[in-house]
């Protein structure tokens, strides 16, 4: 689920450290502390958990279980928001932690808008998609979840 | 060491006051609560001071009197005045002074918290996509809570509902006027599972409490309130915290257990001795996991307690008597104070129609700022 190189029109990730890019297999990146095993999103430079700053970047799954969620009823305020919606043409969006196994619970959008179709502990997947288009047309890379069909 | 005794209390009205700064609502808490006690700010030897939006707390000094007293200022989130407090119970504690003030107000503007994610270490992206907002994380975590212990939709608004009521008994709160049922569960939905009316919001107040040592105190008043203890903790690895991009797998317990703990142990007395409590409300979920977090009642438990009106006035415990943050809004530097300063009226009898009647005479406060840290104090006479 990615449009990488070679998609027609330009695309840019919303953080080159995030998540590798452009991939065919894009995957988002964390830090694993080669001490006690913590891993942590996004990648840092020490361990949140014991302070060792032997740490190095790992790729995170693209699958997990929804820990947590809900949906963002309303425009959130901008800055620092970058969407482009009004408050005429906005839509709710979900809003979760989707537990990585073995890893950690990495927050993210959710491309659903109503309460009714999650739920705590259903399978969720990554996808890389646009998130808004620049002035000059390049597109903006960034990630949600989706529940697995 | 000497033992704390609070000694005055003032407020300035909380909500929106046009025309009357953050700074002059703080000027005015300190008058009140040096007229409480029947002091003059000349014999204050030392403030605490804090405010996230409405300037210096030690600007203060232009307004009462430039008498040379050790003031600092501080800031520590949403739980800036709690904060406050607990440093100038450790100043008279320590032996050091024997009277001073613990002051907090503020004045913010309408509308969410201006969030700034890159201040606090975040990606810019995170705020780009629509992440960098409270209200999701309080979402997120009564929504888990729910899921975890039963807790309903309808306790949900069961405990806005309360609070409204009652703020409409309170004179220094800013919604006046209780809210039914209806209008609560009928408000627009914020942050599934939480609606307009559950949430507090940014608001204004000033709020002062004036410490003083229990030898000090009883030269200058026969009925003074005890300062039992008071305590500040910050979070853990592992606890479930706003703005968290990556949550550990780890799960540890949230600064407010730790710090209400600790509370206790200072103040020698449990959860089950106390007769009214002021709890964190920054919505309705954070009241309900708050009661758990601080001991009065077993995960889960809420969903009785507040369906059987436990934490109403005339409840067996008493909770947010006032109205809470969510009548009183939510000025962060003054908030925690203002739970101090209510939890004193009740010990003293002077809560007028919000008097609790079980003739309290040990109460709580605990506040919770964000990105994870909570105060609490016991308070008795």
């Amino acid at each position: 689920m990615s449009q990488a190189a070679g998609a027609n029109v330009p695309q840019k990730s919303i953080d080159p450290k995030l998540f590798t890019w452009p991939s065919n297999k894009p995957r988002l990146l964390g830090s694993k502390c080669n001490n006690c095993g913590t891993t942590s999103f996004p990648a840092q430079a020490s361990c949140p958990r014991c302070c060792s700053e032997d740490v190095e970047n790992c790729e995170l799954g693209t699958r997990g279980k929804l820990w947590s969620f809900t949906i963002q009823g309303f425009l959130p305020k901008s800055p620092p928001y970058a969407g482009t919606e009004t408050l005429e043409d906005f839509k709710p969006f979900g809003v979760g932690y989707v537990e990585m196994p073995g890893q950690v619970r990495v927050v993210g959008r959710i491309n659903v808008s109503k309460p009714e179709e999650l739920a705590i502990g259903m399978d969720m997947e990554l996808v890389f998609e646009p998130f808004r288009t620049d002035e000059d047309g390049t597109e903006i890379i960034s990630y949600a979840f989706r529940p697995v069909a | 060491m000497t033992d704390v005794a609070i000694i005055g209390i003032g407020i300035h009205p909380f909500g929106r006051t046009d025309g009357v700064s953050g700074l002059e609502q703080g000027a005015y808490a300190v008058r009140q609560a040096l007229k409480d006690c029947g002091m003059d700010w000349g014999d204050m030897q030392f403030a605490y001071g804090g405010s996230s939006a409405a300037g210096n707390a030690d600007a203060l000094v232009n307004q009462l009197g430039l008498t040379g007293l050790q003031f600092v200022n501080v800031a520590n989130g949403c739980a800036t005045g709690g904060s406050a407090l607990q440093s100038a119970y450790m100043a008279i504690k320590s032996g050091m002074f024997d009277v001073g003030v613990a002051v907090g107000f503020d004045k913010h503007p309408r509308g969410a918290f201006a969030v700034e994610p890159e201040k606090m270490g975040l990606g810019k992206w995170y705020g780009d996509v629509g992440l960098a907002l409270t209200t999701q994380f309080f979402a997120m975590k009564i929504q888990k809570y729910m899921h975890d212990y039963g807790i309903t939709d309808d306790t949900l608004v069961k405990v806005a509902e309360k609070n409204y009521a009652n703020g409409a008994l309170c004179p220094h709160a800013w919604r006046k006027t209780a809210l039914t049922y209806e209008q609560i569960a009928e408000s627009p939905m914020i942050s599934h599972p939480l609606r307009k009316y559950m949430f507090c919001s940014p608001a204004e107040g000033g709020c002062a409490i004036i410490l003083a040592s229990v030898e000090k105190a009883k030269q200058l008043t026969s009925h003074p309130l005890f300062l039992k203890a008071a305590v500040v903790r910050t979070r853990h690895f592992g606890s479930f915290e706003v703005f968290t991009q990556g949550q550990a797998l780890d799960q540890a317990p949230s600064p407010s257990v730790d710090a209400s703990q600790a509370t206790f142990e200072m103040a020698g007395v449990g959860p089950e001795d106390i007769q009214v409590a002021q709890l964190q409300d920054t919505e309705s979920g954070a009241e309900i996991m708050h009661m758990a977090e601080n001991g009065f009642c077993a995960d889960g438990d809420q969903e009785k307690w507040i369906q059987e009106g436990y934490t109403k006035i005339d409840g067996k415990l008493p909770v947010n008597t006032d109205g809470g943050c969510l009548a009183n809004g939510e000025p962060v530097g003054a908030s925690g104070l203002r739970q101090v300063y209510e939890v004193c009226v009740q010990l003293r009898g002077e809560g007028g129609e919000r008097q609790v009647q079980n003739n309290p005479k040990v109460g709580y406060t605990h506040v919770y700022g964000a990105p994870g840290l909570s105060g609490c104090t016991v308070i008795s006479r």
